[in-house]
């Protein structure tokens, strides 16, 4: 919109103006963003549009294993996954990408070979963030030397929260330049921040701080993405290219489960961004175990029948 | 690739109505074939003939009366209030179990997106008998004695048909009295559906009685002389009519009647909420809410911005079949009110307003008015100043909070209003100052059967809904 965003160089002169900006967005209204979210949860997408928006959420998908016993032999199965998630259908499109810790970006690299599915790691110390900038940096260098083409990062929700903007908006800089050629996308930890103010400050910071995208959550903390909250990052993409002409992509991640839940988040996109974000290039889930439920609808649109997860395979 | 989302046909199957040819009058706990001739009631958004309606004579509408003054005599106000109170938690459930079929009706009859009647109209009627079967038996305990007032003729508006049944039927037979009830000659199906549900709760007959007819009927109830106690929302113009009808009788009265709701929006406002609010203020049920927030009073030093998102906003509702669940609003509910609608938006044009409508395709058949917004409005435009019962928004600004609070006021009107800000204390402060029965803080249209609603001037007079909604019902009720 016009008139009330400042030139935004001038916003990140100090801790104070800065501070100033980030307070001065409109406030959110708690109970009218869950009502508007739920209703837009209301819609219903049924026959072509849900055809089309299953693939489309399928191409969406960033396919995540984070955990502390993540082999070679788990990433590799995971990789090969994302490049034929339905071996029965050579039609089922691709996902947009493998997201992994640092340590597996080599080893999801080279069996995505030229698939053109992009690798994302998470770095600067995920899921915390509790580590020295020089650390994160290292982190995530590492992870770039390695063949990431995406890097996932936390900030730093202590500072966040007790205040300290320009801290947090100089470390997403420092990590954005030591991503090199890397997309970056900055996760807030929403369930952290807690309420939906904080989410709009977060969003907004970290856009002018330069991140490619906006991420709600690690995954590894209750409440992880929800529509409201994602609601509110995508309100403020869009406000940001009003103000600046620039696009910022969005990704909701964890707890995403189900195919029903997935078109709720595309219909929001659609009606809260616009249909502009509605491209891999702009959207994202981060997600484990809704592709396949994804792939049980699409199998079902097409053959009109439900088949069980047996003929789905894990990884 | 194109990123087109464009949403299929999600239509709500009509099977589940079971729409008969012909419908008669249900009085004295029967369908009987009327008196008078029949009328037919359409369904606004294909003008297709839904069902041909009885019109109730003088004779029918005294029968209807003799049957609920026996009803009121003999068994319902001798009923203890427990035991009424078992009738209307039946007839609350039975609303929940049909609930589908008193949607698609509603939406078939009124033109109203299934969405609504789904997820407000229906659920809120719901809660409406669940709230009032609750003070059946404890009326002792509501300040306004125990007596009821006998029989009560009811005469209700288009807009609502069955939530505006609820509101005066449950209050009324909560309190021991017995109905006449008029639904309006545009929507009576789910008033008549309403009556088989009465058959089904197995309530004493006379108890509800339904008329279907047009303005002769309804003057035919209000002047009845063994009628008690009237109840009429609608129009002023009709409102005054009954109030003069009435004076100098015994017979006591409410009136629910129009509005020109202010919806005031200052500069800390949540803006996104506050731009959802607007819309929901206004375009909810087409604007056909005489609380609907038809004046936006938006404070000048945002007003372009909060504009600009308010019309972009705009562009994403969706105008079509009333029963698609993706419909966010429905069609006009008659073609009278779709000339009263286009006439008064050519006074705004002639005024020298500025129209804004979104580009929207509206279907070839049927009553159809576009999303539409004035700006460029002052006080004393008519657009500023009469309801236009449509989906019309008019912009005024303002400079301070005081001046926002006198255009609020300025109108004959008195119904609702709706403040929005971050800041707590204005709100308690803006909320003291404003002439309206209902002031919504950060949100609008909410409605809750617990809330009482009512205007000031010619909004009306009486109260509906909670506690006070007893008043209008029971002897004690006169201030």
């Amino acid at each position: 919109m016009p008139t009330t965003v400042p030139d935004l160089s001038d916003v990140t002169r100090s801790e104070a103006s800065l501070r100033r900006f980030l307070h001065g967005l409109p406030g959110v209204d708690q109970v009218g963003a869950d009502a508007r979210a739920a209703s837009l949860g209301t819609r219903s997408i049924k026959t072509t549009a849900k055809a089309h928006a299953l693939d489309l959420a399928i191409r969406m998908v960033d396919l995540t294993t984070l955990e502390g016993a993540d082999t070679a032999g788990k990433v590799r199965a995971l990789a090969s996954k994302a490049k034929t998630p339905d071996p029965a259908d050579p039609t089922c499109p691709q996902v947009a990408a493998v997201c992994v810790y640092p340590d597996m970006v080599a080893t999801a690299k080279q069996t995505l070979g030229t698939s053109g599915i992009n690798v994302a790691a998470v770095a600067t110390a995920f899921p915390s963030g509790r580590a020295s900038l020089d650390i994160k940096l290292a982190d995530t260098r590492d992870a770039v030397e390695a063949g990431a083409d995406e890097i996932d990062m936390v900030i730093d929700r202590g500072a966040f929260l007790s205040g300290h903007y320009l801290q947090v908006f100089e470390e997403i800089i420092a990590v954005r330049e030591a991503c090199g050629e890397a997309h970056l996308k900055v996760i807030f930890e929403t369930g952290e921040l807690q309420t939906y103010d904080n989410v709009r400050r977060a969003s907004w910071l970290a856009m002018m701080a330069g991140g490619h995208f906006i991420k709600t959550s690690t995954g590894k903390v209750q409440p992880a993405a929800t529509l409201p909250v994602t609601m509110i990052m995508l309100e403020a993409v869009r406000d940001y290219r009003e103000a600046t002409g620039q696009m910022v992509g969005v990704k909701p991640a964890g707890g995403i489960r189900t195919a029903k839940d997935a078109i709720k988040y595309l219909v929001m996109v659609n009606e809260v961004a616009g249909p502009d974000w509605l491209d891999p290039d702009w959207f994202r889930f981060g997600a484990s175990t809704l592709l396949n439920e994804l792939l049980m609808q699409r199998t079902k649109m097409t053959t009109g029948r439900y088949s069980g997860p047996d003929y789905f395979t894990l990884d | 690739m194109s990123n087109v989302f464009e949403y299929a046909p999600a239509p709500e199957s009509r099977s589940i109505v079971d729409l008969k040819p012909s419908y008669g009058l249900f009085v004295n706990g029967e369908f009987v074939d009327g008196h008078g001739s029949s009328f037919k009631t359409i369904s606004p958004a294909t003008e297709e003939v839904l069902a041909e309606v009885a019109e109730a004579s003088d004779v029918d509408v005294d029968a209807a009366v003799k049957a609920a003054r026996r009803a009121y005599n003999r068994v319902w106000s001798r009923m203890p209030g427990s035991e009424r109170a078992k009738y209307l938690y039946r007839i609350a459930r039975i609303i929940q179990e049909r609930g589908r079929e008193l949607a698609v009706l509603e939406s078939l009859d009124n033109g109203k997106p299934i969405k609504e009647s789904r997820d407000v109209d229906v659920p809120v009627v719901a809660a409406h008998f669940f709230y009032y079967a609750g003070w059946a038996d404890k009326l002792e305990h509501a300040g306004y004695g125990t007596t009821p007032l006998g029989v009560a003729g009811q005469v209700i508006p288009w807009n609502f048909p069955l939530l505006m049944l609820a509101w005066k039927i449950a209050p009324a037979l909560a309190c021991g009295n017995t109905v006449v009830l008029k639904p309006a000659e545009t929507t009576p199906l789910t008033a008549l559906l309403f009556a088989e549900i009465c058959q089904q709760a197995d309530l004493p007959p006379g108890v509800v009685n339904i008329v279907t007819g047009a303005g002769p009927t309804g003057q035919a109830i209000v002047s009845h002389a063994d009628v008690d106690k009237v109840a009429f929302t609608g129009s002023t113009a009709v409102g005054k009519a009954i109030a003069r009808a009435v004076a100098g009788t015994q017979k006591r009265v409410t009136l629910e009647l129009g509005g020109k709701a202010a919806n005031i929006v200052f500069d800390d406002a949540p803006i996104d909420q506050a731009v959802e609010g607007i819309v929901n203020g206004i375009f909810f049920n087409q604007g056909h809410v005489c609380c609907a927030g038809s004046r936006l009073l938006v404070q000048e030093s945002i007003a372009d911005e909060l504009l600009a998102r308010l019309k972009r906003r705009m562009a994403t509702l969706r105008v079509g079949d009333p029963l698609d669940k993706n419909t966010d609003v429905g069609a006009i509910n008659s073609h009278r009110q779709l000339e009263r609608i286009r006439e008064l938006v050519d006074v705004g044009d002639a005024e020298g307003a500025e129209r804004w409508s979104p580009p929207c395709e509206l279907p070839e058949r049927g009553f159809w008015f576009p999303p539409t917004v004035f700006t460029g409005v002052s006080q004393a435009h008519r657009i500023a100043r009469e309801e236009i019962f449509g989906p019309v928004l008019s912009v005024l600004t303002f400079r301070t909070p005081s001046e926002a609070v006198e255009k609020a006021n300025n109108t004959p009107f008195g119904l609702s209003a709706g403040v929005w800000t971050e800041k707590g204390s204005r709100i308690l402060d803006v909320a003291g100052k404003l002439r309206a029965g209902v002031v919504w803080a950060n949100t609008f249209n909410k409605f809750d059967p617990t809330s009482p609603f009512g205007g000031y001037q010619e909004s009306g007079y009486g109260r509906e809904g909670g506690r006070q909604g007893l008043a209008a019902y029971l002897q004690g009720g006169e201030a």
